[in-house]
């Protein structure tokens, strides 16, 4: 409904460009944490194109993620497939389990929700450690490729650029509109007229497409893959404090939350690392009492407050 | 008024709830550009027969067709597509949209599928036409209850459906809110739309309904014009119990 701000655009190419140029300026340590910051921006801005107008929270990043990153492994280190190859079919193979996770799922509403994709991403993740090392004979996988840490900031970040173009998209079709409708309200949205799981499926397996393909691209950053590191659940709960600190109102909100996050993140894990679960729990108070609609919800509240 | 042909053919619909017979074997038809009224006391069954006409529950047996296409075996979101809509016996509306999304809402994925500008306007039209053009870009937090009401219908009104159904419309209105509720439903009736309303306010229906049905305990015990049947012997003992 709402009219193609030209300065909106300008402002988002100025932001490209700076991104883009960071890998040109940063040395190894910043740069990393760059890439972790673009990483988690895909995954928190595709996560909240889903649960933010749905309120559906999914915990199952984690699952699409490690089945990107897992699949682009076993398939360079066992089958002696190109890199290129298994970040194509990895995100499709993720869509495909992101529709019959959502088939199953996406029919309990709040709470059942959170712990049943939490529980299915739980079982992904057990299931594949079992295969791999029951019939596949390593445990672990080498991801052997040419890229430097700026080639996957730079993949990253045009998946960046096509998740916030499918945002824009999203925002001004009927199938976004029908997304916040069943957030409002889902027996509305059935009379209105709206195939309620249909919209919520289509929705759902977007989020895990991106997720597989952001897992599949950062592979080659870690060599070395198990199935139990690339699945980590904690991935998911920081994937959801994120675009909730930032906000999921707003196609942006997620990226004012990630990149504080990260840094803090970072600074944490590397001095205080015994804290790291303690400042997760803070984040989440954090968001439940004070900022509900997250950093942007809260700069609109004041924008509105001294406009009146 | 009921000249029309007939649109909606409710045939043997049966709900059970487990062991609890909620709607028994109705039948009734509803003709083009007539206002149904579906009467009773309360628990009759009257709410559960708007939810298995608009699809929010399943006939047990029976049937429900609308122009000879069956509705009672589609979900909610097909019938509303064919033309059916409806308003809620509590009022519900989308609180994190605004006034007029609300209204495009209705109108956007249902029967008439307006979308952009022409959805706009189509609402603007709506809004005007219910009295809230005034708060058409408020969120709906500041409407007042009959307003909410107002907003309700003009969202069912959106997809411009065939047939309206009206679950207990004008429930909770002041007296002079009332009056200008029916004076709603009227214009709505002059204008030709098909319209089942369930209702309790007795004046709403003497003056809005073409023909009643009326349910006590799950079945039809009569049907007919509202003088005829509200002077029904057995209508008079189901409301008011024996002398």
């Amino acid at each position: 409904m709402k009219q193609v701000s030209w300065s909106g655009i300008v402002l988002a190419i100025i932001l490209f460009a700076l991104a883009a140029i960071v890998p040109l300026v940063a040395n190894g340590y910043h740069l990393s944490v760059a890439v972790t910051a673009i990483m988690y921006v895909a995954l928190a801005t595709s996560w909240a194109l889903f649960s933010g107008p749905t309120h559906y929270i999914s915990l199952a990043s984690g699952a699409f993620f490690g089945v990107g990153g897992y699949l682009v492994a076993t398939g360079m280190s066992d089958y002696d497939q190109s890199f290129w190859l298994m970040a194509a079919i990895a995100p499709v193979v993720a869509a495909i389990l992101a529709t019959l996770i959502g088939l199953a799922t996406l029919r309990l509403s709040g709470v059942y929700f959170v712990i049943f994709t939490l529980g299915l991403a739980e079982m992904v993740r057990n299931l594949v450690s079992w295969i791999q090392n029951n019939f596949l004979g390593s445990r672990g996988l080498y991801v052997l490729t040419d890229f430097t840490e700026a080639h996957i900031y730079w993949m990253l970040l045009a998946v960046c650029v096509v998740i916030y173009i499918f945002g824009w998209w999203l925002s001004h079709s009927r199938l976004g509109f029908a997304l916040r409708i069943i957030g409002n309200d889902e027996a509305v949205a059935k009379h209105v007229g709206i195939n309620t799981a249909l919209s919520k499926v289509v929705l759902f397996m977007t989020t895990g497409f991106f997720a597989a393909l952001v897992g599949a691209i950062i592979a080659p950053r870690y060599s070395y893959i198990e199935p139990n590191q690339v699945f980590s659940p904690e991935l998911s709960f920081l994937v959801v404090i994120m675009a909730l600190i930032g906000g999921t109102n707003r196609l942006w909100g997620p990226l004012v939350g990630v990149i504080p996050f990260t840094i803090i993140w970072e600074i944490i894990s590397s001095n205080f690392s015994n804290f790291s679960t303690l400042f997760l729990g803070l984040a989440f108070l954090l968001i439940v009492y004070v900022i509900p609609n997250g950093f942007v919800g809260l700069l609109e509240k004041w924008g509105r407050r001294l406009r009146a | 008024m009921s000249t029309g042909r007939t649109l909606l053919q409710v045939n043997g619909a049966t709900k059970r709830f487990g062991g609890l017979v909620a709607v028994s074997g109705m039948t009734f038809d509803v003709k083009e550009h007539e206002v149904m009224g579906i009467i009773g006391p309360n628990g009759s069954g009257k709410t559960t027969m708007m939810n298995l006409i608009s699809g929010e529950l399943r006939v047990t047996s029976g049937s429900i067709a609308m122009q000879g296409r069956q509705l009672s075996q589609l979900p909610a979101h097909k019938v509303s597509r064919l033309g059916v809509a409806r308003t809620f016996q509590l009022v519900r509306i989308l609180p994190g949209l605004s006034v007029i999304e609300n209204v495009i809402a209705g109108g956007a994925f249902g029967h008439s599928r307006r979308w952009g500008d022409d959805a706009l306007h189509f609402a603007q039209t709506l809004l005007d036409r219910l009295g809230l053009a005034d708060h058409m870009y408020q969120p709906v937090g500041a409407l007042t209850y009959i307003d909410q009401k107002r907003l309700e219908l003009a969202r069912a009104l959106a997809s411009e459906p065939q047939v309206l159904l009206l679950d207990e419309w004008l429930a909770g209105l002041n007296p002079t809110e009332l009056q200008i509720g029916i004076d709603l439903i009227s214009d709505l009736r002059k204008e030709g739309r098909t319209i089942i309303l369930v209702e309790h306010v007795m004046d709403a229906i003497r003056s809005l309904c073409d023909r009643c049905v009326v349910m006590n305990s799950g079945k039809k015990i009569a049907e007919g014009k509202p003088s005829e049947v509200l002077s029904d012997p057995e209508v008079i003992r189901a409301y008011l119990g024996d002398e």
